[in-house]
């Protein structure tokens, strides 16, 4: 098969072929590497020299097939700098759990890709590494944080990639390049290995082409894992998804998050998609998250407390960074981390400080962990009334490069409509519902804890019906 | 104006390193002694993206300490992050326990427990040149095989009172924490470590005064001379008109000096929040039952045993029961048939010790059945007390048994009788202006024929025998 036709399948389809020696693992591997190898797009950080000695057996469930993975997992003797330059030429002497789970059921690595430093930002503009341009148009952002591993897949440099969401840093840049991504059930993938933003938030997740292919990757990333005590079995096996219809299926759409600040081609799109959902045999109804509008507030007390102590780690002492010339301890803490952080991470660990301190704590963290109970009772309840709730997954399509850079509260908008989900630690998809000026627009579905079969489901039939085709991005 | 009598109030908090097979939050070793940085692996070295999974053993073991100092254990317990920057603390933050410990409450002996939490423990620092400490240090290296050491620490209510009190209740606690084997307890190896809270204040007066926190008291005897220092420093502060200031102290036992330490960070805040990498604990029954099946006789219960089924006195039971290297001793002779256990402690603590010097009894030539028998012999008089420390004499040099020394040395109590009251008349006559004197009613006068008749018989009188043969004799 000629390298057009290998970048042409889907990563299902891949394995497929590869399995009736039709192609082989080694070639699927060099076709993609070529093509990150020569990324234009900045969505990579690293890519191998050559197709390792050694690939998967073809009779594994991934049959050797490449995988991006985003930055900030570790991966033994590779870089992970997690998009930092505190971290620059850190190669770790392990490797994440959720890797090694891909690896073991016959993935390997093509690269690491490209991500907002420490997975804080909704564009990948914060990346020490530079920023990443979205393959639809490449004056716009790809989304973020996991902008690099969107950005491969839409453009066709990888078949999938391993992303991670802490407030819709999955979803979110799926939905501006027109790919799947999945966030999953909180404590179903292990975060053992994945340098930490915001621990009780992280969570892995695939970015893929179509819902298959997401399926796939998620169903051999799942599981508990002894090395980190909040994950969870997962209650049962993934199933690649066949609905057709959508027969019985209620669908709930919140007030808070389907109106104001939603571009109006944003929610032509997103309406186009309810009128598919009806014609499939669901049923959507208006329905209130009285509490979601507080989300994105609590969310940016919660996330950068919990960074604020996660990133302290980085001073120096032992690994990446050190700044040169210093005196003493204090002079060699507050330097590294002056020269090693970029602003925006510097501003969350500001935020994030200030919030956990004493006097302050019970009137921001507190308050906030309150605002996020009652985010997740508002969920809860929701559920005993609709299978899902759903919503356009951003605001907008992908935005200019440099056109938010300057107002952060504009930026943290992009994730109003994914952080009410990833404060109730609930799975939710994003599929590309169709073009809005060009742009590809995404529609995210969010479901009990869990539920991510039934997700995968229902958003199959929903791209059958959709039939959008992102084969532009890989030209 | 009268003088102030000043009340030091104490309070202590004890960091014991739990000897688990593992450390606390992931699966390497515990150290001991071995080349530095071989005892470690990405959690304790805190390498980005690795996560702490707690030792089920650290909770056990926790638990058993709350179960021996009567606390009341917790349903259920988190763990928080305890923020500052050190280069002991690879994380950037200790994972401790803050409002909702493993342990609450509770007393030991005369002093009661505020919390028992688990924790883990820093890294090891050590600097080259300099101060010994990291400012003004030329270098300074990290060996992390200590970090992540599962401690549990225990705070007590501010109920010391001096430095004696502080060093005698330490020692209890040390007792009972290794009757439970779950720590060396060793304050040398670091493996029981105190600090002291003090403040003084006028007595009878209810507020607390200004405290200061006094570090580095790693011996029994270092813990009692700080605190006693840090209480007359105080003292003088308070009577020179001057306040005492909050702040953390070292103690340097080698000058007695206190000086102030340098804090962590200039400000304390630690910041403490939920670690959202573990999720609460859970005290099941199961491990409850667990603890409490595995609680052995805690010394203050045996105290209490001693003095009640003993019969022995309270500062005898006391001091058996607190000293691992004579408790078992003691038992096992008090076991032997015939021996008073009252005897037994009495010439166990009064003779037996201060003749071994450095040595355990256990360790010396004095079987606990000859010691048995030769508490047997003395309590049945058929060994004099003089005689009996000669018996003791060759017992500790040469061993053997107490009867075959009394025989061959014929160190037998004499019965009373016409020998007896032979040697008691040579006395008199030898000595009769002594006699004069006790006729005349002066008892005193009686040691130098007492004194004649012992070295007559080599000490084999009974001194009481001979009192009463001197009185009948001179018809008083």
């Amino acid at each position: 098969m000629s390298a057009e036709d290998l970048i042409a399948l889907t990563a299902a389809q891949a394995v497929e072929k590869i399995r009736a020696g039709e192609t082989s693992a080694a070639d699927v591997y060099e076709a993609y590497r070529q093509r990150a190898a020569a990324d234009e797009l900045n969505a990579f950080v690293y890519v191998p020299d050559a197709v390792p000695d050694e690939l998967p057996a073809t009779d594994t469930p991934l049959a050797g097939l490449p995988l991006g993975v985003k930055d900030l997992f570790c991966t033994e003797g590779l870089p992970s700098q997690s998009g930092s330059k505190i971290l620059e030429g850190y190669r770790p002497p392990y490797t994440a759990t959720v890797v090694r789970n891909l690896q073991d059921a016959g993935a390997s690595i093509l690269g690491k890709t490209n991500q907002d430093e420490f997975a804080m930002g909704s564009s990948n503009e914060n990346s020490a590494y530079g920023p990443v341009q979205n393959p639809w148009d490449r004056t716009k952002v790809p989304g973020g944080s996991s902008g690099g591993s969107a950005a491969a897949v839409a453009a066709g440099l990888v078949p999938w990639a391993l992303g991670t969401d802490t407030g819709g840093s999955i979803r979110q840049p799926a939905a501006l390049t027109g790919i799947v991504g999945l966030k999953p059930t909180y404590g179903s993938c292990s975060r053992y290995g994945m340098i930490a933003f915001a621990s009780s938030l992280d969570q892995a997740g695939p970015l893929a082409r179509d819902v298959t292919d997401t399926a796939l990757l998620f169903k051999h990333m799942v599981g508990r894992d002894h090395c980190d005590s909040t994950s969870l079995d997962y209650p049962e096996e993934v199933k690649l998804p066949t609905a057709q219809r959508l027969d019985g299926i209620r669908l709930g759409v919140p007030e808070e998050l389907s109106g104001e600040g939603i571009e109006p081609g944003v929610l032509e799109s997103f309406n186009r998609v309810l009128d598919l959902a009806r014609e499939l045999g669901a049923t959507v109804e208006s329905m209130k998250l009285p509490h979601a509008p507080h989300a994105l507030s609590a969310y940016y007390v919660l996330a950068p407390a919990e960074a604020s102590s996660n990133l302290a780690r980085f001073d120096g002492v032992r690994y990446g960074m050190r700044a040169e010339g210093t005196r003493d301890l204090l002079s060699m803490y507050t330097k590294t981390r002056h020269d090693g952080f970029g602003p925006e991470v510097k501003r969350r660990i500001m935020l994030g400080t200030y919030a956990l301190s004493a006097g302050y704590y019970d009137a921001y963290y507190g308050r906030a962990q309150q605002v996020r109970t009652k985010i997740a009772e508002d969920f809860h309840t929701a559920f005993e009334r609709f299978d899902f709730i759903v919503t356009p997954t951003a605001p907008t399509v992908a935005f200019g490069l440099g056109a938010k850079t300057d107002d952060p509260w504009a930026m943290y908008l992009n994730d109003f409509c994914t952080v009410p989900i990833s404060l109730a630690g609930i799975p939710a998809i994003s599929i590309p519902s169709g073009l809005s000026e060009g742009l590809p627009v995404g529609f995210q579905m969010a479901g009990p804890a869990f539920s991510e079969n039934r997700i995968l489901d229902a958003a199959f039939a929903l791209e059958q019906g959709i039939g959008f085709d992102g084969s532009k991005a890989r030209a | 104006m009268s003088k102030v009598e000043w009340e030091p109030v104490i309070g202590l908090e004890i960091h014991v390193q739990l000897a688990t097979n593992t450390k606390m939050f992931c699966s390497c070793a515990l150290g001991f002694g071995e080349p530095p940085n071989t005892r470690t692996c990405p959690v304790c070295l805190g390498l980005p993206g690795a996560l702490p999974v707690v030792n089920a053993r650290a909770i056990d073991y926790g638990l058993l300490i709350g179960l021996a100092v009567g606390s009341k254990l917790a349903d259920r317990s988190i763990f928080h992050r305890k923020n500052y920057f050190y280069p002991d603390n690879p994380k950037a933050y200790q994972i401790s326990q803050y409002d909702e410990p493993l342990c609450s409450g509770g007393q030991l002996g005369d002093v009661r427990i505020h919390r028992v939490h688990l924790e883990e423990d820093a890294a090891k620092l050590v600097h080259g040149g300099g101060s010994g400490r990291i400012h003004g240090s030329a270098t300074s290296v990290v060996d992390f095989n200590r970090g992540g050491t599962p401690l549990v620490e225990i705070v007590t209510e501010p109920d010391v009172r001096s430095g004696e009190h502080a060093r005698a209740w330490l020692t209890m606690l040390r007792e009972t924490v290794r009757q439970l084997g779950i720590s060396d307890v060793d304050m040398s190896q670091g493996s029981l470590r105190c600090d002291a809270n003090v403040s003084i204040r006028p007595k009878g007066e209810e507020r607390f005064g200004t405290k200061t926190e006094l570090k580095n008291m790693n011996s029994f005897a270092f813990l009692e001379q700080g605190v006693k220092a840090e209480i007359a420093r105080q003292i003088a502060i308070k009577e020179a008109g001057d306040e005492v200031v909050q702040e953390t102290l070292h103690f340097d036992p080698r000058t007695g000096a206190i000086t102030s330490l340098r804090s962590k960070e200039e400000a304390h805040d630690y910041r403490y929040f939920p670690e959202p990498d573990l999720v609460p604990i859970a005290i099941t029954s199961e491990m409850l039952e667990r603890a409490k099946a595995a609680l052995p006789e805690l010394p203050t219960q045996r105290a209490e045993r001693y003095e009640s089924s003993l019969g022995l006195s309270a500062d005898n039971a006391r001091d058996l029961s607190f000293r691992p290297e004579i408790t078992p001793y003691f038992e096992a002779a008090a076991a032997v048939d015939g021996a008073e256990p009252q005897v037994v402690a009495n010439w166990l603590l009064n003779e037996l010790i201060p003749r071994l010097g450095e040595t355990a009894p256990a360790d010396s030539r004095v079987s606990t059945d000859a010691f048995g028998a030769f508490a047997a012999l003395v309590g049945a008089k058929k060994i004099t007390p003089t005689a009996a420390k000669q018996v003791l004499d060759r017992l500790v040099a040469e061993g053997g048994s107490p009867e075959a020394i009394v025989e061959a040395e014929g160190l037998g109590a004499m019965e009373g009788g016409d020998e007896l009251s032979g040697i008691v008349d040579a006395a008199l006559a030898a000595n009769e202006a002594a006699a004069e004197k006790i006729r005349g009613g002066n008892m005193k006068a009686i040691g130098p024929i007492i004194g004649h008749v012992m070295r007559e018989t080599k000490g084999r009188a009974d001194g009481g025998e001979v009192t009463r043969l001197v009185r009948e004799k001179l018809g008083l």
